[in-house]
């Protein structure tokens, strides 16, 4: 997972923006063209409003987007994990998030139950 | 009961280093009180009226002796506030005034602390752990296997279950294995983490519902198909709170290794379209009120792709169910010469009239013969219902060891329950609880109600509900009465969010905020979908609502209303909810109404 932080995000030369797509958190991610998009921007409003979660895992799992997908607005460090469970590759964090503490908490589990996108297969479906 | 395997140990372990790491953030000020709320909520962390609560998980209500007494022991050493704290906290409470006891005396506000408090949703709470000292109860808890993951938080909760489960006479399934499949696959589940509200689900197994299913987000009813087909009726969108909503059947029959997939496309689409802007109309029932058949449909299209288009990686496999069905094996106990107990405990009971009562109201039959079920009652006098102290924690476990195989359950009415006690040992247990205090014969009786911790503990709560619970609770007293008034549900919270569960109580009360004062409703003829009370449905306001004093005489004249107007059935009489529904409304309302203070000093 890309972690970007806020100061840097805005960096970026403007011919790296043609193939981004942004999708807004209402928008329906099985309807969005997806020929030449290199970059899906997912949004979280709040960082308490988890549409982008399903929004990320159908683009993922159901439509087979392999480019970039980035998780923007009020993003926190203590959700980068179930972000990138989700599918996000990308996040830009909040101006205040401090990086450090965004890696002591991807690596905390070794492993989960359900499966994600990352590992399709549940947990009961891997130790057989 | 299900056995910790160690990747379920490990996990819970890291989810109580992850808390503390949390919490040491959020305490040197780098992880501001906002981003910290859905964290420590997640892992069952509230802040309260005058303290944290902290709600720990008792998975579809099964606990261990060994859990019960970690219980206790944080009961003891950690749910102590300092001194000043308790203090304040007791004169404000005391500010809010006493309710009088009809026949005589008045009860106030009387907080305490050492005890966990057992939830309608079986959960188990405490009230007054420091939250400096929060990540060490976690470490606690968890060397028991135990934890506060998604207790709170706009996430999937605690499963929920029959308190007979595995153990019914009138079992078609036993819950508790797929309980256990969604608690695992529920847990910190990456895209449903921050749902637009909390998500309840409840399983029941048997022909009688106990298990509230149409209450729920999600209610799911075990049953065989014609062919003999094991699967679960769906329902979806039930719920309390300010709209009260039985749940919608979307599914009639659904094979059981579907369960997962088809949940996933359940939460999904409330996840995409549930309102997120008013929490009070973000639960999953509005939606599938609003939405209806288009609900349905979007459903059923996206199960259609999570099995087609997907592969469907969640179908449970028999090997899984099995596996987990395993832990779920009656306990081996030393199996004993029948001693003819019936006739023993014929003889025992007409010796003794409370024995027999006990025998009566606590006692229930087992799918084992040799077995019965044996409720603790957690409803007595001077002590709030579900409260139990550290010492009573421990005498529950140490009746849990001696007489069911170290196993109890929490209960939807807060009680504990004993799942494997031989029907020889009844005796004996009987008068081990009755030392224990835990013995009165109350159950499914007037004084065996439910209620929240209220305006006592809660910042939610618009008025308090112990002290209209202990108002009650001392007025009927008399064993003789609380009998003759028979089976009744009482159900009181202290405001819509509806914890008390007064929707679904015969008498429900619910604490309102009038004037920044305490006034309650009082609906009537609600239902939880037991036998007893019939299909899921929300009571009827009476009117009006009263004030805390009214409350009890409210109550009073509800229940001489019925005892003038019931009619004997076989010989029986009629319970107070078939006297409702035979005579309407009408005649309860008025008897309420003429309760109220100025109406008796006008005549």
């Amino acid at each position: 997972m890309n972690i970007i932080e806020t100061k840097t995000a805005g960096a970026q030369a403007p011919a790296d923006l043609a193939g981004v797509v942004l999708l807004a958190p209402d928008a329906d991610p099985l309807a969005l063209p997806l020929e030449g998009v290199t970059r899906v921007e997912l949004q979280f409003p709040k960082f308490t409003d988890g549409r982008a979660f399903s929004q990320a895992l159908l683009l993922r799992r159901r439509r087979g987007f392999r480019g970039d997908i980035r998780a923007t607005g009020d993003v926190l460090v203590d959700q980068l994990v179930q972000m990138e469970r989700s599918g996000f590759s990308s996040a830009v964090l909040r101006a205040d998030q401090d990086v450090a503490h965004a890696k002591r908490q991807v690596e905390r589990y070794p492993a989960f139950y359900q499966g994600d996108v990352l590992e399709s297969r549940p947990l009961f479906a891997r130790f057989v | 009961m299900y056995q910790y395997t160690e990747f379920d140990r490990q996990f819970v372990k890291l989810r109580a280093a992850q808390y503390r790491d949390q919490l040491e953030r959020n305490l040197a000020g780098q992880l501001g009180d906002d981003e910290f709320r859905p964290l420590r909520l997640q892992n069952g962390w509230y802040i309260q009226r005058y303290a944290p609560m902290l709600r720990i998980a008792v998975p579809y209500g099964e606990i261990s002796s060994r859990q019960l007494r970690v219980l206790a022991r944080i009961a003891r050493e950690y749910d102590q506030p300092d001194a000043q704290l308790f203090h304040q906290a007791q004169q404000t409470q005391d500010g809010l005034g006493a309710v009088p006891v009809p026949g005589g005396g008045q009860v106030g506000s009387r907080l305490k602390v050492g005890y966990g408090h057992i939830t309608t949703r079986l959960n188990v709470q405490f009230n007054w752990i420091p939250l400096v000292r929060s990540a060490d109860v976690m470490d606690l808890l968890a060397s028991v296997d135990m934890h506060g993951i998604q207790t709170s938080g706009n996430t999937i909760r605690n499963i929920a279950t029959d308190a007979l489960a595995g153990i019914a006479v009138d079992e078609i399934a036993d819950p508790r294995p797929f309980c256990e499949i969604l608690r695992q696959w529920s847990t910190l589940h990456p895209e449903f983490a921050f749902l637009p509200r909390k998500f309840k689900i409840s399983i029941n197994g048997a022909q009688e519902d106990r298990a509230a299913i149409g209450w729920y987000d999600v209610g799911l009813q075990l049953l065989r198909s014609d062919a003999g087909a094991l699967g679960f009726k769906v329902l979806v969108g039930g719920g309390m709170g300010r709209t009260p909503i039985i749940g919608t059947v979307v599914r009639p029959f659904l094979p059981w290794d579907q369960l997962l997939n088809y949940l996933e496309a359940v939460i999904r689409v409330y996840n995409r379209y549930g309102r997120r802007d008013n929490a009070w109309k973000a639960r999953i029932k509005i939606l599938v009120k609003a939405e209806g058949q288009r609900y349905i449909d979007q459903v059923e299209e996206e199960y259609r792709q999570i099995v087609e288009l997907d592969g469907g990686a969640h179908t449970i496999t028999q090997a899984e169910f099995d596996r987990v069905a395993a832990n779920f094996a009656p306990p081996a106990l030393p199996r004993r010469e029948h001693s003819g107990e019936d006739a023993v405990l014929r003889t025992a009971a007409q010796a003794d009239a409370e024995y027999g009562r006990w025998l009566a109201r606590n006692v229930k039959p087992h799918r084992d013969p040799q077995l019965r079920a044996v409720t603790l009652s957690f409803k007595r006098i001077g002590q709030a219902p579900g409260d139990a102290t550290g010492e009573q924690l421990d005498l529950a476990a140490e009746l849990a060891d001696r007489f069911s195989a170290g196993e109890a359950r929490t209960t939807h009415e807060q009680n504990l329950l004993l799942p494997w006690v031989h029907a020889d040992d009844l005796p004996a247990l009987w008068h081990a609880a009755r030392k224990a205090g835990l013995a009165r014969p109350n159950i499914g009786l007037l004084t065996d109600m439910i209620a929240c911790p209220g305006g006592d503990f809660c910042s939610l709560a618009n008025a308090r509900s112990l002290p209209i619970a202990e108002a009650i609770m001392q007025r009927y007293q008399d064993l003789d009465e609380l009998y003759d008034i028979g089976e009744i549900d009482l159900h009181m919270s202290g405001c819509i969010n509806s914890c008390g569960h007064h929707h679904s109580g015969h008498i429900g009360i619910l604490g309102v905020d009038k004037d920044g004062k305490e006034w309650y409703q009082v609906t009537l003829g609600g239902a939880d979908g037991s036998d007893l009370s019939g299909p899921a449905q929300p009571g009827k306001v009476v009117g009006p609502s009263f004030s805390a004093a009214e409350v009890p005489e409210v109550v009073d004249a509800l229940l001489e209303t019925y005892r003038g107007l019931r009619q004997s059935v076989d010989g029986k009489p009629e319970t107070f909810l078939a006297t409702l529904r035979r005579v309407g409304i009408d005649p309860f309302k008025a008897a309420a109404n003429a309760a109220r203070l100025n109406e008796q000093q006008v005549a």
